[in-house]
């Protein structure tokens, strides 16, 4: 991967957007998602909508930042599943290839047991495939974004803050 | 570190405000938050004590324009200040784009910003950063208090870099943007390369 950004293209996202949403079926879950470990949502299953994946990413990726700093801590190499238990929905958050964190919102219409059975085979599945991904997925972003011009930077701003 | 998404063709960065407690980190965000459109930003968070002090951090996405046909996404993030609480300010720092340095102008502050400032390069060479070579830009803050150290003295204790710095009054917005835009168009030139 290059050092300065991580680039995720086409074909990944979307066998990754394929797997979480058949892993949300097979679960029964009501929502599943991957974010990277940075806070970035990757891929989303179809029934996000009605959450807001940009601060929950932002704040699984804190929790498991967190969690980490912790287990250093306690002499552990890592946490490798968090689980959240609230009165009608839960929270089971799984780390992937210590790169990936995969994200699984659930309620009572399904188990905690489900859950965890599916995403195991989720997890053994997608390691071999982000590993082989990412060894594949480098691309020049300097092909992109190299001949950006001041003007283009400055048109950035033009539209969206009300005012300063 | 960005993010490149070719399938939803968003060029995702963070920004991390970094400097010692109650320089106005979390001011800068709130200013930047309330002062954009709806349609251009996300919910903030911010995860702090009761007495409102940073506990964890203040997050909030921030919406810009289009470049080469990618929607340019950028994550501000700030990190608490108060000296314990540097096991999360260095978690905070993690795959950021571009610092923002807030230093707090007051002559009493002096040595808080220079330890902030230091414990800055310690936390990014514990990532692998380097903060000679990130993008930085430095922001003088709480310009309208008395007893405050000229701009010159500023620069010649932090600004070694050259970098640029920007005078502020956050809590009136002075500065707020310019420091914001300053240090947007440093990261997007760092991807342009």
């Amino acid at each position: 991967m290059s050092d300065s950004s991580w680039i995720y293209d086409e074909k990944i996202i979307k066998r990754l957007e394929k797997e979480v949403e058949l892993l949300k079926n097979e679960s029964g879950a009501t929502a599943a998602f991957l974010v990277d470990k940075n806070g970035q949502s990757i891929a989303t299953s179809s029934s996000v909508s009605e959450y807001d994946t940009t601060s929950i990413a932002a704040l699984v990726a804190g929790n498991v930042a967190a969690t980490d700093g912790l287990a250093k801590l306690l002499g552990e190499k890592e946490f490798s599943l968090l689980f959240h238990e609230g009165e009608n929905e839960h929270v089971h958050i799984s780390l992937i290839f210590n790169v990936v964190i995969l994200v699984v919102i659930f309620d009572e219409s399904t188990s905690l047991g489900l859950i965890r059975l599916r995403v195991k085979k989720f997890i053994s599945k997608m390691e071999k495939f982000l590993k082989a991904s990412f060894n594949n997925a480098e691309k020049d972003t300097k092909n992109i974004f190299g001949d950006i011009t001041d003007d283009e930077i400055e048109g950035l701003f033009d539209s969206d803050e009300s005012e300063h | 570190m960005s993010f490149i998404n070719y399938s939803t063709k968003e060029l995702n960065c963070k920004i991390v405000y970094y400097g010692p407690g109650l320089c106005g980190k979390t001011t800068n965000l709130q200013y930047i938050h309330n002062k954009t459109d709806e349609k251009s930003k996300g919910k903030m968070i911010s995860l702090a004590t009761e007495t409102e002090r940073t506990l964890f951090f203040d997050f909030m996405p921030l919406k810009l324009g289009e470049i080469k046909g990618f929607k340019v996404r950028f994550h501000l993030y700030t990190v608490p200040g108060q000296v314990f609480y540097n096991a999360s300010r260095k978690l905070i720092l993690k795959g950021a784009d571009g610092i923002v340095f807030v230093a707090d102008s007051q002559v009493d502050r002096m040595d808080a910003n220079l330890d902030s400032f230091d414990n800055l390069r310690d936390n990014l060479q514990e990532h692998g950063y380097n903060l000679d070579k990130l993008p930085l830009v430095l922001q003088y803050n709480k310009r309208d208090l008395a007893d405050i150290i000229p701009v010159n003295e500023l620069e010649k204790a932090l600004n070694y870099r050259n970098v640029k710095s920007y005078e502020a009054v956050a809590i009136q917005g002075k500065g707020v943007f310019d420091t914001l835009k300053g240090a947007v168009k440093d990261v997007i030139k760092k991807i342009k390369g």
